[in-house]
């Protein structure tokens, strides 16, 4: 039988990311990544195999966050997580939102509603999954990831048209892309 | 219609641009920080002074 602990360096990088998008500030979500990594590989023994490992190890990140290293964010004024800087650094012709007013609507979201909408409509949970990662019910989290949409949508104004050209810009974006590479 | 109704291609588009910032972070290369102290775990297990206080200082 495989140590489940040889598997843990597989989710960092999807760690790095939620710990990103609940803390915008890179310094802080790696730190908080070492901790939740350290709390997992000390119980381990906590994890049951052939469950979900990416969602008990997105739930030890978030207690961490939720344990201490929300109040830390909270006195530093300057956000610069690298999702955020991901999401500010498209130009915006190029086939994405208004990458700073998605960024903005974003950075505007209530804690709960952000890392339901970042779980269920990023990180490929199912909506069960979510819930046990949040230790909520099903319907909360679902009505949490509608609240989320429709706030960003009523943030950045977005309407159907709208909506429309971009897509069509996004889909020859990412085939200009890859005609590029070829 | 009403103009306030919010359609599958919205929320679609809201998905699409989160995976993809998502994306390009998990994708990126792991800090040495981590790949070190993955390191120091399998050697020495979990450094001292986080949730077990005194193991033997050897």
């Amino acid at each position: 039988m495989s140590d489940p602990r040889d598997e843990l360096v597989e989710h960092l990088g999807p760690m790095r990311a939620f710990a990103m998008s609940l803390t915008r500030n890179s310094a802080l979500a790696d730190d908080m990544v070492q901790d939740a990594l350290v709390k997992a590989w000390t119980n381990i023994d906590k994890f049951e195999p052939g469950t979900n490992m990416r969602a008990w190890l997105f739930t030890i990140l978030r207690n961490t966050y939720y344990s201490h290293h929300r109040k830390a964010r909270r006195e530093v004024s300057d956000t610069d997580g690298e999702l955020a800087a991901s999401l500010a650094k498209k130009p915006d012709h190029d086939g994405r939102l208004q990458m700073r007013d998605f960024h903005t609507a974003f950075e505007k979201l209530p804690d709960e509603q952000r890392e339901a909408l970042v779980l269920v409509g990023a990180g490929g949970f199912s909506y069960e999954e979510a819930a046990e990662t949040c230790g909520v019910a099903v319907g909360t989290i679902k009505s949490r990831v509608n609240r989320a949409r429709a706030r960003l949508v009523e943030l950045m104004h977005l309407d159907e048209d709208q909506v429309l050209e971009t897509t069509d810009a996004v889909t020859a974006g990412i085939v200009s892309a890859n005609k590029s590479v070829a | 219609m009403t103009r306030a109704k919010r359609t599958s291609s919205v929320d679609t588009t809201i998905d699409e641009n989160l995976k993809r910032a998502f994306d390009d972070v998990a994708s990126e290369p792991l800090p040495s920080r981590f790949t070190d102290l993955l390191e120091q775990l399998k050697t020495e297990g979990a450094p001292k002074g986080s949730d077990q206080e005194s193991d033997n200082n050897s």
